[in-house]
């Protein structure tokens, strides 16, 4: 190869690996522009249609009529109960493998087991949810079904984040308060737990949110569109945003997409301000053990 | 020893109260803990019991055979249940995502990994946080809004439910899976791999194809294989989009009818419990679960391979 055969050579290879550098930018730039164009488009579309009337009243025919109140308070009263339901028992769980199981067959079961359940679409617990609550236990398609079905979709991603909060907490707490003759119950009561806090916190928030955000599972257990009432407890029927939301966009009117451009409006606000609240908890509370 | 005498025997004190230890108390919270990680077993148990008791009545009226390669699907005219035309439409859309999702975040993943400065990556993570956040419906009213007039605009034999759009909403809703998961792999990849690259001369697009992503191989497939996982589950987005006409057709502007939007129409319509159409829920629901269940244990073992080298 001659010298200028090499410069030649050598100032390709340089130009082919920045080419490769902006597509590299490109495709990152194109993730970012696709989030930009979606909540654009969704408040260009739901903004116009949003008003106080908006969420105080009931579904309707009339596209111009029709309001959130019923489907907005299922809502709540699901993630509520999913969230009482699910953190002691997803906490529970993680406790017990990170302080409790010794290193055992039984416990790679588990844990093998939690991240299949990661992976498993949320229709299926739907169907799990209309199978085992609606039907096996009776319980119709109630509030309760509902939230016991959300649950289960949620209850992995729990059990994993507190898991990783536990794993984070230094091991020479645990032995000073071992040393102090406190049994293993009061260690992790009074030391390992409130270390933990902040992480379990923001795996609690980003587990509601996806419940808030599900509407697969519902849908499959039963979940009706529309409710003409504010549901009041917990065996009440039920509707929820995503469902409704659902509904609407599946309609063939365009006044109707409207309206559900104003519904994910309302959804994204709280789900933004759910993580707004995660990001909070880990900043002002993340670091206070420092060792 | 007289130091120890003079300490309070068997009492602890947290914050000025007494905290007697009570061997019972310990007992029972061992067996409660134990109790919750048991309901994430009996989940798993619940889903297959369910699923298998149901579809084993399904499958009694309904020969397997004629399930698994019967090419029509028509539960309520016909009494005709072959699930090729729900499994091409659910690969149809799955496809075209992978097609969006695993080039597009593979190279976001090393634009992050392997040129984006921290700052960079500071803004860019939670930006991606919030796309992988934003629910499965919001995508499917995206793709009927915007992308299927988009999409029609361009080909207008397209219908107005059509594989495509449900396709590439449903890319990007695992893209931000791809694109952590990639990355993760690609930084675990040690520093020493690239210096000896960049000592013998390459240049940085060598060191990223030649060395860093084959290093990272095994990661990068279980990414793949999570996404596809993901994008085959995927319901909301593709009842919406796809539309509920299940065929057989490689074509992705014509509308399809997808495993998880058949059972989101079953379940929308009033179907009686105990009939044969009910339980179809389950046939295909058992078909969506073994399908997913299949591709994440895959992936994990993909994940094993990648600990065994670096760890």
């Amino acid at each position: 190869m001659s010298h200028a055969e090499s410069t030649k050579y050598h100032r390709r290879r340089a130009l082919l690996s920045q080419v490769f550098a902006v597509v590299c930018l490109a495709a990152t730039a194109l993730c970012v522009l696709v989030l930009v164009i979606l909540i654009w488009e969704i408040l260009w579309n739901g903004i116009p249609w949003l008003n106080a009337k908006f969420l105080t009243s009931f579904p309707s025919r009339f596209p111009e009529k029709a309001g959130i109140a019923p489907a907005l308070a299922s809502s709540v009263w699901l993630i509520v109960l999913t969230a009482l339901i699910s953190v002691p028992i997803g906490v529970g769980a993680a406790v017990y493998l990170e302080e409790y199981a010794p290193a055992s067959r039984w416990r790679n079961i588990v844990q093998l087991n939690i991240a299949n359940l990661a992976g498993v679409p949320s229709i299926v617990y739907g169907i799990l949810g209309l199978g085992l609550f609606v039907r096996a236990l009776a319980l119709e398609r109630s509030i309760l079904a509902g939230a016991l079905t959300l649950t289960l979709v949620v209850l992995p991603i729990v059990i994993l984040a507190a898991q990783e909060s536990l794993r984070a907490v230094p091991d020479s707490i645990r032995g000073a308060s071992y040393a102090l003759g406190a049994t293993r119950w009061q260690t992790v009561w009074y030391q390992v737990l409130p270390a933990a806090t902040p992480g379990i916190m923001t795996g609690v928030i980003l587990a509601i949110s996806r419940a808030l955000g599900e509407a697969a599972p519902l849908v499959a257990m039963g979940a009706a569109a529309f409710i003409s009432f504010v549901p009041v407890s917990p065996t009440d029927q039920f509707s929820a945003l995503p469902v409704a939301i659902y509904d609407w966009a599946s309609r063939p009117q365009p006044e109707f997409h409207h309206v559900a451009a104003a519904a994910i409006v309302v959804l994204l606000t709280v789900l933004i301000l759910l993580n707004v609240t995660a990001v909070y908890v880990r900043y002002r509370y993340g670091q206070r053990i420092r060792l | 020893m007289s130091s120890a005498e003079a300490l309070p025997q068997g009492r602890l004190t947290i914050e000025g109260k007494a905290v007697r230890p009570r061997k019972w108390l310990e007992q029972a919270i061992g067996i409660a803990l134990f109790g919750c990680a048991l309901v994430s077993i009996l989940t798993t148990v619940g889903i297959v019991v369910v699923l298998v008791v149901e579809a084993a009545q399904f499958f009694q009226e309904v020969s397997v055979i004629e399930f698994l390669t019967g090419t029509k699907w028509s539960p309520k005219l016909g009494n005709q249940f072959g699930i090729l035309p729900l499994l091409c439409g659910t690969l149809l859309v799955t496809g075209g995502a992978a097609v969006i999702a695993l080039p597009i975040g593979l190279l976001s993943a090393i634009y992050l990994s392997e040129y984006a400065s921290h700052s960079v990556r500071e803004v860019l993570k939670p930006i991606l946080e919030v796309l992988a956040g934003i629910p499965s419906v919001v995508f499917g009213y995206l793709a009927i809004v915007t992308v299927s007039p988009m999409i029609r605009s361009v080909f207008p034999s397209a219908g107005v439910f059509n594989a495509a759009s449900a396709s590439v909403v449903v890319g990007f809703m695992v893209l931000p899976m791809v694109i952590s998961l990639s990355e993760d792999v690609l930084r675990s990849v040690p520093r020493s791999l690239r210096e000896a690259a960049y000592a013998l001369g390459a240049t940085k697009l060598d060191v990223t194809v030649k060395v860093v992503v084959p290093a990272a191989i095994s990661g990068i497939v279980a990414a793949f294989l999570l996404a596809l996982s993901r994008a085959i589950g995927e319901t909301m987005a593709v009842a919406l989009a796809a539309g509920n006409t299940p065929k057989i057709t490689l074509n992705p502007l014509e509308s399809v009818q997808t495993m998880t939007a058949y059972i989101v129409q079953v379940s929308q319509g009033d179907t009686p419990a105990g009939t044969l159409e009910y339980r179809t829920i389950f046939a295909v629901g058992l078909a969506l679960f073994v399908t997913t269940m299949i591709l994440n244990i895959l992936a994990q073992w993909f994940v094993s391979r990648v600990r065994e080298k670096y760890e």
